[in-house]
């Protein structure tokens, strides 16, 4: 971003004010300007106090100006004054930029022409060590890398391919041997931990990846596409209302934990199983949930006593009253298909531990 | 004991006797909080699932006690002793002196009810919301009449060094504090900042250096240049040391803000200024420390019997080691390691505990007795004590803190050779835990320290009431 003709001498202005002010001050103060022999007092006195006139201590001095002229030669180099852009032409990010598109342009172009922005040199560099490694693994199926003992790549003109694993002892130097599903739950625990858990077991409001209970669909492919595009929940609208009220809701909820195999109160759990009709849209007639109905809601099994938002009467009754609804962000543009790929298999082998 | 009389009745004590003994009373709340919050780190039950009594609310209540009700009573007392002292002349106001007083504590008190309410403006060091920061700015201006109008009809010809770092850190914090706190209300208890965005955290971190580079540095040189050379008994060092590193120092310090932005979407030429004159900064800073400790040139043997002398010359060191640490952690390169570990926790309580908090306690320790028309503190054994406890709470601190944060640095930018990152960030806070008990244990060192000046400072206190009623 540029700033105006003003700002900028502005900066200019007063950065060399403050610099040059210092220059002065030390130098100033070099001489003894005090009247007095140095070492002696200056001659008042408060309360008690008096004042030598020591001079600057050397060292001191020297450190004084080095670190003044270094600074003139950083701001000759880098960037500082202004627009100034500096000799070097170092940047850390491309600034000013209002949108991907144009963030994707310039950091491309700055890879394509070699530009000394940090950021951009940075991914550079990870994309082509890296990529390749990822792009071998993204080649198998989730499945296979699920569990997968070890997948062997070389590094050649520092970039990765794929050959055969021998025994530990007798592999090559230079030879990476990983397991695709840690190298996924290590991308998992650095991105998806946050809201589902080191332990991916999830917290209120964001699903138990651990339990085989799929809102989306559980295949590789269903986990892998809910990786790379997210998932916005339909959403559960707030049906107090439309249940007529508090005692609607409550009995919605009997039936709900009936569905659940809780203990309930029956009379209320049937009057509740009338009004379920308006939730058999989303949650199926016979309330086990999206996926089981085949409907894309992202709905949850009701039957299961698995509970996303908490299974006490309470909880229930405070989903039915004011109504739910989650987001699983989009990580295609984040960490890229090969990625995703290879956390699927984390995923998929988290929720099926045997093959 | 001898019945010299330094208290002058022309000065007026009252204003500097009150806040003496709350900057006594606060430091024992705002380190006890700081410990309680430490404590939750280890054991986050001990938020007893209330929410006022959350780390995220305590800690800001933490920061505002030590900040504002020790750090900045400390400098109410001292200026007001000093100015009067060095100028000699009455301060110019009694009843306004005696407004700044209730008025900063209505602050402190109503900084205690809103923040654990969870009312705050989330600007940090600035959470007070509105209404308070009003009551703040009309306090201030007060303040700033009653110190610059004494100099002002001061009856000596110079303005003695102290009182330039003072009336510095006075006019500085006014318009740090109007200018960051800007803001426009919606409720009696909700305001949102008139700025948004980068230029928001700009200001924001333009507000939060120089709170510490004028409120907590100097504010506190000012206390150093008279209570050192006086409890040394020692002409200051260099006159000439002062002026250079008095005017470098404020004209720098007003440009070190960006390197709390380091790598964010501040833009590059704002980071590199900010580095540029963070580094400078080092030598007027190291100016400052010098001119202290050169101070008590041929008299260094004091040292070895005055436990007070102790304090001032070990805040001193202090002083100079977070001044070397903080240029070099505003380096771009160490900041991408230090930033957002526990190092910056470490250095904050460096300046904090070992600069701040010693050279207050020190001038306490010096100041009280003489306002009680005494030349000693009750026992100057529990003086030693009370160092000794402090001294070894800092250190266990500081130390704690800087392992902590390096590991965490390191730890969060290991890469394996598959490119994916070493460790997860609890696996980091896993490994922090010890760190975090030692660091409790420091802050036990230093509460205890504190229970016993409370102790002697009473003590004091009563003995000269006793005095008085004898006479």
């Amino acid at each position: 971003m540029v700033m105006t003709e003003f700002w900028h001498w502005w900066v200019i202005l007063l950065t060399s004010i403050s610099l040059i002010g210092c220059f002065w001050i030390i130098t100033v103060n070099l001489k003894n300007y005090a009247g007095v022999p140095e070492g002696e007092s200056m001659g008042h006195e408060f309360d008690g106090i008096e004042e030598l006139n020591n001079p600057l201590p050397k060292w001191w001095t020297y450190m004084f100006y080095f670190i003044l002229v270094w600074a003139i030669g950083y701001l000759i180099l880098m960037p500082g004054m202004g627009n100034w852009e500096g000799l070097l032409g170092w940047k850390s990010s491309n600034q000013g930029i209002v949108s991907i598109e144009e963030s994707r342009a310039l950091s491309a172009k700055a890879i394509d022409e070699g530009l000394l922005v940090q950021f951009d040199q940075e991914v550079k560099h990870a994309d082509e060590v890296y990529g390749p490694l990822f792009k071998g693994m993204a080649d198998k199926p989730i499945l296979d890398l699920a569990y997968s003992d070890g997948l062997c790549f070389e590094k050649n003109d520092g970039k990765y391919s794929e050959i055969a694993c021998v025994d530990e002892a007798k592999q090559p130097q230079g030879v990476l041997e990983v397991e695709p599903y840690k190298v996924g739950q290590r991308l998992f625990l650095q991105n998806c931990a946050l809201c589902h858990g080191s332990d991916a077991r999830g917290s209120t409001g964001f699903p138990n990846l651990t339990d085989n209970d799929w809102l989306y669909g559980g295949t590789p492919e269903k986990i892998k596409e809910t990786l790379m595009h997210g998932r916005v929940a339909t959403g559960m609208a707030a049906w107090g209302p439309a249940l007529g009220g508090e005692q609607g809701v409550q009995e919605v909820a009997q039936y709900v934990l009936k569905l659940a195999g809780r203990k309930v109160n029956d009379k209320m759990a049937d009057a509740g199983k009338a009004k379920f009709a308006l939730c058999a849209a989303c949650h199926g007639a016979n309330g086990k949930g999206g996926v089981a109905n085949g409907l894309a809601t992202g709905a949850p099994n009701l039957t299961d006593n698995i509970w996303l938002y908490g299974g006490s009467k309470r909880a229930v009754e405070e989903s039915i009253r004011n109504g739910r609804a989650g987001v699983m962000p989009a990580w295609k543009d984040v960490l890229g298909e090969d990625k995703v790929h290879v956390i699927s298999s984390y995923v998929y082998r988290i929720s099926h531990p045997k093959k | 004991m001898t019945t010299t009389t330094i208290a002058h009745p022309e000065y007026n004590y009252k204003v500097v006797k009150q806040f003496a003994l709350t900057t006594v009373f606060w430091g024992l709340i705002g380190m006890t909080v700081g410990v309680l919050i430490a404590a939750q780190l280890i054991w986050p039950a001990l938020n007893f699932e209330t929410p006022w009594l959350t780390f995220s609310r305590l800690r800001p209540l933490h920061t505002n006690a030590v900040i504002f009700a020790f750090g900045t009573s400390a400098l109410f007392a001292t200026s007001y002793y000093v100015v009067q002292r060095t100028c000699k002349v009455k301060l110019i106001s009694d009843k306004v002196a005696a407004f700044t007083f209730w008025g900063w504590q209505a602050v402190i008190i109503a900084a205690v009810i809103t923040l654990p309410m969870g009312l705050t403006t989330s600007k940090e060091y600035a959470e007070l919301e509105w209404p308070i920061d009003i009551l703040i700015t009309i306090v201030w201006l007060a303040y700033a009449y009653v110190f610059l109008g004494t100099v002002a009809i001061r009856k000596t010809s110079h303005i003695y060094v102290a009182n330039w770092f003072y009336a510095g850190f006075i006019i500085t914090v006014a318009v740090l504090h109007l200018v960051n706190s800007a803001a426009i209300p919606v409720t009696l208890f909700k305001s949102y900042s008139i700025y948004s965005g980068a230029v928001d955290a700009m200001v924001q971190w333009w507000y939060g250096h120089n709170a510490v580079g004028f409120l907590l540095t100097a504010g506190f040189l000012g206390m150093m240049y008279y209570f050192v050379p006086k409890q040394a008994e020692r002409p200051v060092y260099s006159y000439r040391l002062s002026v250079v590193h008095f005017w470098a120092l404020i004209s720098l310090y007003i440009w070190a803000g960006p390197h709390h932005l380091h790598y964010t979407a501040l833009p590059d030429w704002t980071q590199s200024l900010g580095m540029v004159m963070s580094l400078i900064l080092f030598i007027p800073s190291w100016g400052g420390m010098i001119n202290g400790i050169m101070t008590l040139s041929g008299a260094w043997h004091k040292l070895r019997t005055d436990p007070i002398l102790r304090f001032l010359i070990v805040s001193l060191s202090f002083y100079g080691m977070s001044t070397f640490e903080g240029p070099m952690m505003a380096i771009k390169s160490v900041n991408a390691l230090s930033h957002y570990t526990d190092w910056t926790i470490g250095h904050v309580h460096s300046g904090a505990l070992g600069w701040v908090a010693m050279v207050s306690i020190g001038a306490l320790y010096h100041l009280i007795p003489r306002l009680y028309g005494k030349t000693d503190m009750a026992s100057t054994k529990l003086i030693n004590t009370h160092f000794w406890l402090h001294t070894v709470g800092v250190v266990l601190y500081i130390v704690a803190m800087w392992i902590s944060g390096v590991m965490q640095g390191l730890m969060w930018r290991a890469v394996n050779s598959d490119g994916t990152l070493t460790y997860s960030f609890v696996q980091s806070l896993e490994a922090s835990y010890p760190f975090y008990f030692v660091r409790f244990l420091g802050g036990l060192f230093v509460v205890a320290g504190m229970l016993v000046m409370v102790y002697n400072v009473v003590k004091t206190v009563r003995e000269s009431k006793q005095v008085t009623a004898a006479a």
